[in-house]
């Protein structure tokens, strides 16, 4: 095939730019930039914290001062200085908004123009929304609802003074502030996020959503959210993210802690399109997350899905701690690395519990000039009998100058485990485009074809509702890459 | 003191009697090796390749050096039990670290040109030849256990077969461990085969039944050039008391054809890298190996494949055995240049664990740069397909012989890589032994016979 040709309208579909890169002019308060006791001090004084939670964010900080940023991930990460960040930011309001008529109108502008109408969603699609913009959760939809099914859906600090106890019971006790260096920076300045509980015995009737918005300039976001589903409950959660077109990279470093009870589900669905830096890999956000569930309960499952398109550096790996005895651990991911991102994502499953299962299946799809790794680790530990594992780890390259890296750990500590693994290579098969062309389809259009029907058996596991976004994102991160 | 600390004291006590007792192509790299130790140390824990076995206390024990050469009296032929039938070769002994000179094949069997002998001998009589290529692959940057061998090594085996010269019959060298103290060898393997040029090694490594803890360092050079067919097969027959970390480096010319194969029996803590590197176009790689281990051994390999040039394929294939408390780890990574189009690269590791207690590590790893290419990894852990056991065993076959049977039929597509039938069925027959427990029981050496 004329590869000229090809890569040309290779190139066209995967140099689309990116829609989300507006700014909003809405007054934003922002604490100096730089990080001490002081400026933590201060944070928990603006959200009103209670002492346990200081201390908490103070001991997370004297730990984060002895440890080094990581360098083993397959990325070049420039030096980041942490002292010219600002870590925090909220939207200024005076007063807790009462109701959405009370939601700053500019900032109800920017989640129209997202695509997240506040109220629309509230009517219409009957999904629960929590924005957060900047370091604050902005307004959280359908609270009363919920309430009624005794379903707590509210923004961390909300939850910090409604509901002490839990937050404290559960807090850290999936990602300790020690777990690692970007782990113990947002425990130290975490400014607020999402809070879920779902009590015994409920299915939650309708999707959990959360929307990250990055909006000042020169601020990290730091948000946390913590899902507790305790027996026999069910729900599903959204997560979606943007950020605008800025020349300076920004800072974005999350944590997400999920625990599951007895015979309780968990699905996690993340469609992560932060700004990716322009076409010369100028810019971006650094997404730098920790994000575990544990599964603690017997017959319990956690189910992660992502689609990966954004950001500039890629730092993530959802993680399962399968500790109960049959309990399930998912993964699915598409992760798509353009111009010049980085992405080196995957996932890790800790089989702990007896006959415990995990599924892991990853998409990367690199082109551009990027870097794309999936990195996983499936744990066996000793009392893990008959833990099984399944995993298949899959490259698509769509140029000649990205690169495609698979990196699998496999530690068996029981012989009754069954692991399996394979992972493949390839870019896409002329054969195949030629078939396409032979009936009429152009070669972009058999690109993305077949590039969404790749991506297929992970997108099948996304709600509805986010099944159309991330197509659609899938295509358009794609745009003007084909080949 | 650390354990490094404790060689580089030695060498630069004993660096004149060291250097007195070895060629000046071998000296030449020594201070170059003692300051690079000294700078990056000995791998430790921390190190990412180096995570499942502490190569730092296998170095720990003060062990004994054999520095002034003192000359070892032994008959190999007490400790060899690798006697192939059926097998005409010619064969070589490296006992310790020295090279044995007092049996070896009439040099007239060999075809005109072609050396084989002791790499100290040979570097002193050839130092011009020996200096192109001794050192010139064997990277002392990349790990320092190189960097140790380098400093150390004052012999060891050099083989070299110029252009186009074929040798038809496979040529045996075997390592024997023989000794009444604990002590280190610094062995130094070096082979040559020009362009258009065929050979086989088989190089065994043996050690005697005493109680004695010994450390092999084994590092070997192996240059393949244009057109050449090479065949590389090792095998570990040693005792529970030996610890081996041995390195080899492989540089592929175009359209050369290359098979390595590693085989481990039986042994202590065994650390096998293997590095190889696509010079030329259109070259291609077989490497493979196999493990057998139980009681408390520890077998660790770690493979890199280097793609650097389009055209070339490589293939490998790993299994291992694991029973009682064993710990097995194999970590491969394949890399494909920028720019390396039409390379083909499969890699597959698979494992059983036949025990609680048995653990294993495996991480393959591909590490891609250009788009026009294949490449696979398969990994798997698992235990011995409970349906084909009860199908063996309704048919009247005991238990522990249906177990024998699938675990032998497992490690058989490692055996059938091998391209000598003669040198296959002998594998057969000590992979047989190995899994009934009676390696040690001599069936076919000269000695018992």
């Amino acid at each position: 095939m004329k590869q000229d040709h090809s890569n040309e309208i290779l190139n066209d579909v995967t140099s689309n730019d990116y829609k989300y890169g507006f700014v909003t002019d809405i007054e934003t308060d922002i604490i100096p930039n730089g990080l001490n006791e002081d400026i933590i001090r201060h944070i928990s004084e603006k959200k009103g914290e209670p002492g346990w939670l200081l201390e908490f964010r103070l001991k997370a900080y004297a730990h984060w001062k002895t440890m080094e940023m990581p360098h083993w991930a397959h990325l070049t990460i420039p030096e980041i200085d942490y002292q010219a960040i600002s870590y925090y930011a909220a939207p200024k309001t005076k007063t807790a908004p009462k109701s959405l008529e009370e939601v700053d109108p500019e900032l109800r502008k920017t989640f129209d123009k997202l695509g997240i109408s506040l109220e629309e969603q509230m009517k219409l699609s009957g999904i629960a929304v929590d924005a957060v913009m900047d370091s604050v959760s902005v307004r959280t939809t359908f609270r009363e609802k919920l309430a009624e099914l005794g379903v707590i859906f509210c923004s961390f600090s909300e939850a910090v003074k409604d509901y002490p106890d839990l937050v404290k019971r559960y807090l850290g006790s999936v990602v300790s502030y020690r777990d690692n260096f970007f782990a113990a920076l947002n425990s130290a300045v975490f400014s607020d996020g999402s809070f879920v509980y779902i009590p015994k015995g409920v299915r939650c009737p309708m999707e959990l959503s959360t929307y990250f918005r990055i909006n000042a300039a020169n601020t990290g976001q730091f948000e946390r959210t913590l899902i507790v589903a305790d027996d026999d409950s069910y729900v599903s959660y959204l997560e979606g993210c943007t950020a605008p077109m800025r020349d300076e990279n920004q800072l974005h470093a999350a944590i997400v802690e999920i625990v599951v009870h007895d015979r309780a589900e968990v699905k996690y669905s993340t469609v992560q399109n932060w700004y990716p830096g322009d076409k010369e890999g100028k810019g971006g956000i650094y997404n730098f997350v920790t994000k575990r569930g544990m599964c603690k309960g017997d017959h319990s499952k956690l189910s992660w899905t992502q689609v990966e398109t954004g950001s500039a550096i890629t730092w993530k790996y959802p993680s399962c701690v399968l500790a109960g005895d049959h309990s399930v651990g998912e993964f699915y991911s598409v992760a798509v690395t353009n111009n010049f991102q980085q992405a080196d994502t995957g996932t890790k499953m800790i089989h702990i519990g007896k006959n415990t299962r995990s599924t892991i299946v990853s998409k990367g799809i690199s082109a551009g000039r990027s870097q794309n790794s999936y990195r996983g680790l499936v744990k066996v530990l000793p009392g893990a009998e008959n833990a099984r594992n399944f995993t298949q780890c899959d490259s698509l390259l769509l140029s000649s100058d990205c690169g495609a890296h698979t990196f699998p750990y496999m530690d068996i500590q029981n012989e009754s485990a069954v692991v399996e693994h394979e992972a493949t290579t390839s870019k896409i098969n002329e054969d195949q485009i030629f078939y396409c062309n032979q009936r009429g389809i152009s070669t972009e259009d058999a690109v993305g074809l077949i590039v969404n029907g790749y991506a297929k058996e992970v997108m099948n596991k996304l709600p509805m509702e986010f099944a159309v976004e991330a197509q659609k994102l899938l295509q358009i991160s794609l745009e003007g890459s084909v080949g | 003191m650390s354990a490094v600390q404790q060689y580089i004291e030695l060498y630069r006590s004993q660096r004149d009697l060291i250097a007195s007792h070895s060629s000046a192509v071998m000296n030449g790299l020594r201070e170059e090796a003692v300051a690079l130790l000294e700078r990056k140390g000995l791998p430790s824990l921390k190190d990412e390749e180096f995570r499942r076995t502490d190569v730092e206390s296998l170095y720990a024990p003060d062990y004994g050096l054999n520095l002034a050469r003192l000359n070892i009296e032994t008959n190999p032929y007490e400790v060899f039990r690798c006697d192939v039938p059926n097998l005409s070769t010619l064969l070589y002994f490296v006992v310790n670290d020295s090279f044995y000179k007092s049996v070896r094949p009439a040099a007239a069997k060999l075809p005109e040109g072609v050396l084989v002998g002791g790499l100290h001998d040979l570097s002193v009589q050839y130092p011009e030849l020996v200096s192109r290529y001794y050192g010139k692959i064997a990277d002392m940057n990349r790990d320092g256990t190189v960097a140790l061998n380098t400093a150390f090594a004052q012999d060891g085996f050099f083989l070299y077969v110029p252009d186009g010269v074929v040798v038809e019959k496979p040529i045996q060298l075997v390592n024997i461990l023989f000794g009444s103290v604990d002590f280190m060898v610094n062995r130094r393997l070096l082979i040559v085969v020009g362009k258009g040029a065929q050979a086989k090694l088989l190089v065994c490594d043996h050690s005697d039944d005493t109680s004695a803890n010994y450390m092999s360092s084994q590092v070997c050079e192996i240059f393949v050039d244009d057109d050449a067919v090479f065949d590389y097969y090792d095998m570990e027959e040693s005792s529970e008391h030996t610890s081996k970390v041995a390195s080899v480096f492989v540089r592929q010319g175009a359209r050369s054809n290359v098979l390595v194969n590693g085989i481990v029996l039986h042994n202590g803590v065994t650390r096998s890298n293997y590095y190889t590197e696509f010079a030329g176009e259109y070259a291609e790689l077989s490497l493979c190996g196999m493990a057998i281990v139980d009681k408390e051994q520890s077998v660790d390999t770690c493979t890199f494949i280097d793609h650097a040039v389009p055209h070339c394929h490589s293939n490998e294939l790993f299994k291992y055995v694991l029973n009682d408390s064993a710990r097995g780890s194999f970590a491969g990574r394949i890399l494909v240049r920028h720019g390396a189009q039409k390379t083909e690269a499969y890699q597959s590791n698979k494992n059983l664990c036949a025990s609680p207690l048995a653990k294993m590590y495996t991480k393959p790893q591909l590490e891609i740069y250009a788009d026009d290419v294949k490449c696979s990894h398969g990994a798997t852990v698992g235990q011995l397909d409970p349906n084909a056991l009860f199908y063996m065993r309704s048919r009247g076959i005991p238990e522990a012989e249906a177990r024998m049977l699938l675990m032998f039929a497992f490690t058989n597509d490692v055996i059938e890589q091998v391209r000598l039938d003669a040198l296959k069925d002998r594998l057969r027959q000590l992979v047989e032994k190995r899994f009934r427990g009676e390696l040690a029981k001599c069936s076919g050496c000269r000695a018992c016979r």
